[in-house]
């Protein structure tokens, strides 16, 4: 029994299928505790599932590029999913005209904000020039994150690691520290943890409101090209790579 | 539903295609976006198997993040060595970005309601 057993675990391991149905499981496991916790912004459902698949990885000596083999049909919907993200944009046209102006500036302020922040802190606290370069794009989505980091010298591994902790950390903690600051109208809210936390922060987000859904997609579109625009520019200005 | 996955991949497909020919810094995706928006604007309004496809897609959007988010096992080593740099320079600087930038909304908005 047992031979026949590892003869299966051989095979399957070594299929797509596996990767694939691990990570629907535990996403789904992940957002059933989310749920159980009253939509509770510390039982993140990203943070939660990629401790179980870690886990289980590790548990069974299977390395990243094996389980990517089937992860990535989940990682390659984020293309069309970003494409999307013009639906629920289109729906808040109206109010988007009306404030468009002080948008395009808070954008500007926030995606400069959130570069130097980064680097600043990183470098003060003494992190290495790689780990800086792939810090330094961390607030904008995953692929775009990616591309800046190979441009200017950092790891896009590593940057889509830290990307995806930056928009856990902005939805555990953006409704506690807009309730501080005072930040009450919802598209306000919406658009900053667009520039702050992108696709992760966007989609808790959708899960308050519409409204502030919609505006976190266009910040975070929009701090994705300022990003790509802005990024490679100071790394020169500053001397980088 | 299949009708709108292709859209949804064709615009994708031209942002690629304009990122490649123009060589922009930015992934094909958000020009696909900034496509279908303008798309949207247009026709003036969604189609209904396009509504409903664009919800459901983004109804699971962090689901779409675990995979990459699993690359964290790769990078354990460095993570081990430099975690208090990298975990202050997330922390804070998620925090103060998301702060400045509402803050900084808010101020212009209101500025702007004062003197119209």
């Amino acid at each position: 029994m047992a031979p026949r057993l590892t003869e299966i675990w051989v095979y399957l391991a070594a299929s797509p299928l596996l990767g694939l149905t691990l990570t629907l499981l535990s996403y789904q496991g992940a957002y059933w505790l989310y749920q159980r916790s009253g939509m509770n912004p510390t039982a993140n459902p990203v943070a939660i599932a990629v401790a179980i698949i870690v886990a289980l990885l590790t548990l069974t000596g299977t390395s990243y590029a094996t389980y990517f083999d089937g992860a990535q049909f989940v990682h390659f919907l984020l293309g069309p999913a970003t494409v999307a993200l013009a639906v629920p944009l289109y729906a808040q046209l109206p109010r988007l005209r009306r404030m468009f102006g002080p948008a395009l500036l808070a954008l500007a302020i926030g995606s400069l904000t959130a570069i130097v922040s980064a680097i600043a802190v990183g470098w003060a606290l003494g992190a290495s020039q790689p780990t800086l370069m792939s810090l330094a794009p961390k607030s904008v989505t995953t692929p775009i994150a990616m591309g800046i980091a190979e441009k200017i010298g950092g790891l896009p591994s590593l940057t889509a690691v830290l990307v995806v902790t930056t928009g856990i950390l902005g939805a555990i903690g953006a409704q506690w520290l807009f309730r501080l600051l005072r930040v009450k109208d919802e598209a306000v809210q919406g658009f900053a943890i667009g520039v702050a936390a992108h696709g992760i922060g966007t989609a808790r987000a959708f899960q308050i409101s519409e409204t502030m859904g919609a505006f976190a997609a266009l910040a975070m579109g929009l701090n994705g090209l300022a990003t790509a625009l802005l990024l490679p520019i100071l790394v020169t200005a500053w001397g980088g790579p | 539903m299949l009708g709108a996955l292709t859209l949804l991949l064709l615009f994708q497909l031209a942002g690629e295609v304009i990122v490649q020919f123009f060589a922009l810094p930015v992934p094909g995706p958000v020009i696909g976006m900034a496509l279908l928006f303008a798309a949207l604007v247009a026709r003036d309004g969604v189609p209904d198997n396009l509504r409903s496809t664009a919800n459901n897609l983004l109804q699971h959007l962090s689901l779409l993040f675990v995979p990459a988010g699993v690359g964290v096992m790769v990078h354990l080593a460095r993570l081990g060595d430099e975690w208090p740099a990298i975990v202050g320079a997330l922390v804070a600087s998620t925090f103060v970005t998301l702060g400045v930038t509402g803050l900084v909304l808010c101020a212009f908005l209101k500025r702007g309601k004062s003197q119209p």
